[in-house]
Parts: C-alpha cells; structure tokens; sequence
C-alpha cells in the first residue's frame, strides 16, 4: 500500500521548489505558507491544479471529510467533487484542536465548530493569492478577475488554477483574506452534495485499521485481565504450541495481559483460547454492578460532596419545596454502558528501513499515538509517524486519554526484534469485555410546584463516577472537586426554573470509564426530561406548553431551544396522534447545539412497544452540510435509543457479564420505522452535530411510553418489563 | 490442507486448517477486506458473503463446508441488482463510518436477487441480522426501495 508519510515528504520537496501552493497556520494561528519546515497544510494546491483538504480530525462516520472538505471547496468556489481529500499527520502544534488546548484530537463534536474559520481563511489565502499571481502575470487589476471552479479569468483572458501555482507560491501570504458572503455560498448549505467518503465504502474498497495487510505482517491478541486492577501472575502457552501459526506469547512488561502473536488472525484468536493464565487479583476490583448501584442510592440519600450550583443555596430549594403545593419525586439509575463500535479496536505498527516506525490508526487522538510510540519504543518524536486512516465508528471509545490500545500495540511491538509490522487485533469480546465504559449514574429529583403548576423548587442529586478525574483534561474540565461533565446538561439548563439546586457525589470507579456519544448529557438530558414531564403531568398541563413556560425568556438559549420545540411538535402534529398510538417529547441542548424530538409509539395486542416515527428539529448553527446533519441526527437518535431499550454492561466481582452482541444487542432495522429531522435555518456560528442527536432519545421513548404506560426511571427498558416487538 | 476456493470467479488454492472460518481465508489468505470482522458469531452480518448466490455468514461458515461452491465477495457484485443497490446507497447518501456496510449490501443484493419488491415488512425482516452501530436503517430500507425502483426502471 502507499503510505500518506511518501506523499508527504513529496508534498514538502514539491512546495519547497514551487510547483506546490500549500496553507495553513502556524502554531500561534496566523496563516502560512507550507514548506519544507515543520508546518503542515490544510490546503495544498497542485500545479496540476488538484486541490486537496488536509483533514485535522478523523472521519469515523461523522462526515468531516465532506464538512472540512466543504468549507475549501466553498472559499476556492469549487464543486465538492473536485476537491481530493487526506488526513494529516501528527503535529499537534499545528493540528491542534482549538477546545482541546495544545492536542490534536476528534470530539466533543468539535470538528466543524473549531475549524469553520481555519478552512475558510486557508482557501480564501489560496484563491487570493492564485489571482494575485495571474493578476500580476497579466498586467491585471486582481479585483478584475475570479476564480471559478478551477479556471481564472478576466480582463480578457483566462487560465486554469494549476499554471499560476508556482508563481502564487512565491507571494506572501494575505493576513486575512476577505472570505465569501454567506450569501454567495454555492457548497455550504447545499442539501444535495453527496458525502466525500462513500464510494470506497460502497464498493468494499474502503481500508480500515482492521484491513492492514502488510508484507510479512505478524498479529498480535491480547488476554487482559477480566477485573480492573489484575495483573499476569504466571501463565502456560503450551495448548497454543499445536495451533498452526501460532509464533510465541509474552506477557506485557505492564502486568496487564499477554500478548499472543501468530502469523495471521484466526491463529491468533485459537492460541489466545489455549493460553492458560493464572491472575493477580490483590488489587483488582471485586465489586459487582449491584454493589455500585446500592453505593450511588445511599449518596443520593446522604449530604451531596460537592455543590454543583453556582446561584441556589439548597436551604432555600428545600424551603421552596417544603412550601409547594404539590412535590413531585423520582430516582433514576443509568447502568455501565459499552460503545461498541462497529470495527473492533486495533492498528498496526510498521517498522521502516530508516529505523523510524508508523503506526497505522483510526486515530481519534494523534497526538496520543505520537507520544506513545516515542515514549515506549524510546524513539526521537521525528521517528514516529501517524497514518490516520478511516476508522469504523467511534462514538468516544476510540478517544482514550490512556491510549489503552496504541499502548498495548506498542509494548507488543517492542517485545520483537522490530523488524516484523506487527497488527493488534480486537475481537468484539474485547471489545465488550475490557472496561473504557460509560460510567453508572444515579439521579434523585424532588420538584415542587405551586398552586397555578409553576415549578417553584428543584432539589437534584447526582451520584456517578467521574471520567475526567486522573486523565490529562482534568485541569479542562474539573473544578472545584466538580468534574463538569457528571452535572452538563443539567445544573446548566437553559430552562429558567427557579430555586434549582444541584449537588454531586462521586463514586469509586469499578472499571476504567470513559466519555460515551453526548457525555454527562447521555444521562442528565433523560433526567432532566423524564422530570419535565412529570412535573407537567402533576401540573395538568400540556408536555409542550409546560416547557415553553420555562423558555419564554430572552436569552438566545432559550430561544433557540423554544423555537427547536415548537418546530418539532408542528412538524410531528403535536397532539393530534392517531388512534392506538402515544405521543412524547423532549428537547435538550448539548455541544452548542439544540434538538428537539417528538417519539410516536403504537403497542401490538400483546402489549408490545413499536417505535412508529421520531421527528426532530435541531438548531447547530449555519448548516454546513445539511444532509450529513440529518444523518447524524438520525444515527445519534438511534444509538440513544438502542441503548436506552435494552443495553448494559454488568459486573459480577469486577467482570463483565456480557461479552458480544447477543448479549449486547445492537439496535436493529426494525426497531424505528421513521426518522424525520428539520433542520432550523441560521447564520450562527456552526455547533455539534455527532452528539446533540442522543441525549434527548432516550427520554422521548419514555415520555411517549408513559403516556399509557410505565415511567420507566432505570434503564435498560426492558428490564422494567417493557417489551418491544 | 489445501482447499480449493472458487472466489469472483476465480480458483484459488489455500493451506487452511479445517474449522477456519472462511471470513479469515478470505480476509488473511486472499487479502480481500471489502467483507469484514464485526462480531464473529453470526450476530452482526459485517461478514455477510454469497455462497452459490445465497448471502451467509462468513464468520460461521466453515472453509471446507464451501469447497465447490461459488463464493461472491463485495468485490466481485457485477449483478443488476448489485449495481441498483450500489447506485442507490450512493444516491441516498447511505454510509456513515461505512464499516457494515460491505455486509448491508450483499444482503441487500440477496433480498433483491430473491424479491424484486420487497414491502417494508419484508425489508426489515431480511435486513435484521445485519446491524449497524451507526444506525443507517432508515436511509438502508430507503435505498432498498429505490434500488427495487431502479431494477424495474
Ligand atoms: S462477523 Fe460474522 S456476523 Fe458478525
Ligand atoms: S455505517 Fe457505521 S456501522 Fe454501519
């Protein structure tokens, strides 16, 4: 295979001599010409006139090959279709992700939103400049010429793109170039672009780091410690010695597994079942998901740790609901949940003739590759290279502080003679067994209302373990012993309830945890929500007019997150479901962005629930791409969903008691019959779109189950005894 | 022992252990990855292959059981409701990380191949084996219908 490290160094020669135009920005932001230093580009221009993008974050699904790829071709005034495509490679001081700080990294559904003005400014750069140089060629005025899909003309004469790089690339580059008007846009905003990624992925051509064939490849499996905390005590490979291809196993010099290697990968996965291991569990984790949830009721019960709220004391929250006419009271329990997605984890190290290594990633966090290989394998940072490539599905999992499996990758590498690549595959037992979950929550809500049905106290406690706590966004994200994202979504609603109160306390994480598809939000949107409902119940008004009282106000959230509700409820025909079917809503805001949904279910003779339609509304700023947003919608509507119904992960003395999807059932074909999503029109800055879709799913299920039904408070669903067909 | 695999229309011969899954032949042996890895206990339909036209699990699907048989990969589609359904996905805009997709639409193909115009009943229920963790279902069961569209066109 051709490697992007080759075109790279190729890209930094063909600039140094002219036949390149390349921008981007230096480490301090401001923009640049690339050459053959240290910066790397966001837009190359050939003197063959191609155009590349050169994409800061990864492509998971979420589409930023077509978002980023877009902003370019929209400042170039190119079609989408002319515009090629490629990852860049780790250099965090130039690819860095603005809300990361110094770190190149994908999440947060952050892509569009952090790099909207750095791709526009890199290709108005390059058109500015391209015109200035066949401006200057033909004795021109430069405000007397365009640039249109490819080709400069004016002042009589006409030239394609291509012929002036070289004399572009010699020019100094403008500070900041006048960017279109959104008026003039041609690719932003239009619904009928097709998405840049999708003809490999249709015709099977597409290579994930599971697809990594390398000459003389060896693949690596590893038997990790089913607990938190275990470590390798002794271990016997003698039933693996008659597994054809099998070629040795070792312990990792970490403690936490043995590595497996044979020539190909069913070799791997058979010796992997015949290596017996003897396990360390002193200091492993011996508590079960039952235990976890009896720890999280007590502390709601008990005097919050932490006080979440920055305005409300909660003496006067409580007197509020000691005075309220009517008090409304609910606990709900969020189990561990996995991310599963669909490609299992893995990459591939290869060792190159000069000594330096690549790693071959669906990287989400680059930089985390970079730092790991150099730190494991003990090579110069400039030995390391990055190969991003496309990676199957993420949905937080592949972004882990700890590089779990690019460490594992690197110490099963280190222990060859490092002549061999060596491909670390995860199976989906892996995958569901080995911790990194979405942490367990419980939330205890006490409302009180008064006699007109306002909400005139709000007492919520949230118990749950912390996923920023000990990683290196600690200092981001944490403050005040609050780790923010356990309470997002809640003690920061845009709803102006008055006398809320919210306090916190953290429990003992059981596994190693980490963020899931909308974070906090995954949990607090369905408290929140679950709540609203509730309290608009008790209050005997309407779902939807209940929570436009708490929107009224004038603050852009509140406005925006009132006009996403109003859209939704016409759009779904608020109130008039037909005979035999329930209606029920929610809206939440998340990364910026607001969603409203409104969930129609029907139930067969038996009782059993089928999800007839889901209409949305989302609001996420400028719509860059508007048919990738309603994919995104649709696919985090789905994902909330299918595991608010009927997914998670249990522990019994610290293991996992699922191991693949029959007993992490996945979502399926039938289990939504129709998603409808209208999008707000807006000239806002653009936000998130991957995420803001979930939260407010897995509450507009139970809202409409509700409504003839149960109030399902902990879920999975079905273990509430709702049955779906 | 040596296997012969007729494969997209070519014999192929390779050294594989009875009991391997054709997945990894295919995949390790071959070096064809357009079929994929997703959960390897026919529970998710990433591996999803034709053997003598009839989609099948690869990740289940034993070497020595298909010796004979004529095996179609994503590679070798050429059908007509091959080419309806690929026009279709991309028409509509179908993949997100893309990585079932390979397995969505050989089953596809096999709906298809097997029943022109499947009703939405018949969609969801030939189609439910395969999941996607992206949740593509909507836009599959619509580019479904219009490949059954494209095939009577
Ligand atoms: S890999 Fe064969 S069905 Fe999942
Ligand atoms: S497109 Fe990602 S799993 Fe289907």
């Amino acid at each position: 295979m051709t490697l992007n490290t080759t075109r790279r160094s190729f890209l930094a020669s063909a600039a140094a001599a002219g036949g390149m135009l390349a921008i981007g920005v230096t480490p301090t932001g401001a923009l640049a010409k690339a050459g053959g230093n240290a910066l790397n580009p966001f837009v190359t221009v050939s003197s063959d006139g191609t155009v590349t993008a050169i994409l800061k974050h990864f492509e998971k699904g979420q589409g930023t090959a077509t978002g980023l790829s877009t902003l370019i071709a929209e400042e170039m005034n190119m079609g989408l279709d002319a515009i090629e495509f490629e990852f860049a490679p780790s250099n965090p001081d130039v690819y860095n992700n603005l809300a990361f700080g110094p770190f190149q990294g994908t999440g947060g559904s952050t892509a569009i939103a952090n790099s909207y003005m750095q791709y526009r400014m890199a290709g108005a750069a390059a058109r500015e400049m391209l015109i200035t140089a066949a401006a200057q060629r033909w004795n021109a005025d430069p405000a007397d010429l365009t640039l249109l899909d490819g080709v400069i003309s004016g002042a009589g004469k006409e030239g394609m793109i291509g012929e002036f790089v070289a004399e572009a690339a010699t020019l100094d580059v403008p500070s900041e170039p006048t960017l279109k008007d959104p008026s003039a846009f041609r690719v932003i905003g239009d619904a009928s672009v097709h998405r840049k990624d999708q003809d490999a992925k249709i015709n099977g051509t597409a290579v994930y780091a599971m697809d990594i064939q390398l000459e003389n490849q060896m693949v690596v499996v590893i038997k990790r410690s089913p607990r938190m905390g275990g470590t390798v005590a002794s271990f016997d490979a003698a039933g693996a010695q008659s597994v054809k291809g099998f070629i040795q196993a070792l312990a990792l010099p970490n403690g936490a597994g043995v590595a497996i290697y044979a020539d190909k990968t069913w070799a791997a996965f058979q010796a992997r079942e015949a290596v017996e291991v003897e396990w360390d569990f002193s200091a492993a984790e011996s508590r079960s998901s039952e235990d976890i949830k009896r720890e999280l009721f007590a502390a709601l019960d008990d005097t919050s740790e932490f006080d979440a709220s920055s305005e409300a004391e909660l003496s006067d929250t409580l007197a509020a609901i000691e005075g309220a006419e009517k008090v409304v009271e609910e606990t709900f329990y969020f189990p561990l949940l996995a991310h599963a997605p669909m490609e299992p984890l893995g990459a591939t190290i290869e060792p190159l003739a000069d000594g330096s290594v690549v790693i071959h990633d669906g990287a989400q966090f680059p930089t985390n590759d970079h730092s790991v290989l150099s730190s494991i394998l003990e090579l110069p940072m400039e030995k390391v290279k990055v190969n991003t490539i496309l990676a199957g599905g993420s949905f937080g999992r592949r972004a882990t502080p700890t590089a779990d499996y690019q460490v594992e990758i690197a110490l099963a590498f280190a222990m060859t003679d490092r002549t061999r690549p060596v491909k670390l595959v995860w199976s989906r037992e892996d995958d569901i067994t080995a911790g990194y979950y979405r942490p367990a929550f419980a939330h205890k809500v006490r409302v009180g209302l008064d006699s007109d049905g306002k909400i005139v106290g709000w007492d919520h406690r949230i118990a749950g373990q912390s996923i920023f706590k000990g990683t290196f966004f600690e200092s981001v994200i944490v403050r005040d012993g609050i780790d923010h994202s356990s309470v997002e979504g809640a003690a920061d609603t845009p709803y102006a309830i008055p006398g809320m109160h919210f306090g916190l306390t953290d429990n003992k994480p059981a596994t190693t945890l980490l963020w899931w598809r909308s974070v906090g939000h995954s949990h607090t949107a369905y408290v929140m929500e679950s709540m609203m409902d509730i309290a608009a119940k008790a209050a005997g008004k309407d779902a939807v007019a209940f929570r436009l009282e708490y929107l009224a106000g004038d603050t852009p959230d509140q406005q925006r997150k009132a006009a996403v509700l109003e859209l939704a409820a016409e759009k779904a025909g608020w109130g008039k479901a037909a005979d035999g079917r329930s209606q029920g809503v929610a809206v939440h805001k998340s990364f910026g962005s607001f969603v409203a949904e409104v969930a129609e279910i029907s139930r067969d003779e038996d009782g059993a629930i089928k999800i007839e339609k889901i209409t949305a509304a989302v609001d996420c700023g400028l719509a860059i791409n508007p048919d990738v947003i309603k994919a995104q919608i649709e696919g985090g509507i789905g994902y909330g969903i299918g595991h608010a119904m009927r997914n998670e992960i249990t522990l019994t003395e610290g293991a996992a008691d699922q191991v693949n999807f029959p007993d992490y059932e996945p979502l399926r074909i039938h289990d939504i019959a129709a998603i409808e999503t209208h999008i707000i029109p807006s000239a806002e800055a653009p936000t998130g779109i991957g995420e803001p879709g979930t939260p407010p799913a897995g509450p507009v299920l139970a809202n409409a189950i509700a409504v003839d039904g149960p109030r399902i408070t902990s879920l999975p669903m079905i273990n509430e005894g709702v049955e779906f067909v | 022992m040596t296997i012969e695999l007729k494969l997209n229309g070519t014999t192929h011969h390779v050294d594989a252990e009875p009991g391997t899954p054709l997945l990894w032949v295919i995949r390790d042996d071959l070096k064809m990855t357009g079929t994929k890895f997703g959960c390897g206990v026919a529970a998710c339909g990433a591996c999803t292959v034709h053997v003598d036209g009839e989609p099948v699990r690869s990740c289940q699907t034993y070497i020595e059981d298909v010796e004979g048989s004529e095996i179609t990969t994503i590679e070798g589609l050429s059908s007509d409701a091959a080419k309806a359904v690929q026009t279709a996905w991309a028409e509509l805009d179908v993949v997100q990380c893309g990585y079932c997709q390979s397995g969505q639409i050989m089953s596809a193909v096999g709906l298809l191949t097997e029943n022109k115009s499947p009703s939405v009943a018949e969609i969801d229920d030939y189609m439910n084996g395969n999941a996607c963790r992206c949740a593509t279902y909507q836009r599959i069961r619509a580019a479904i219908q219009r490949a059954s569209e494209l095939m009577e066109a």
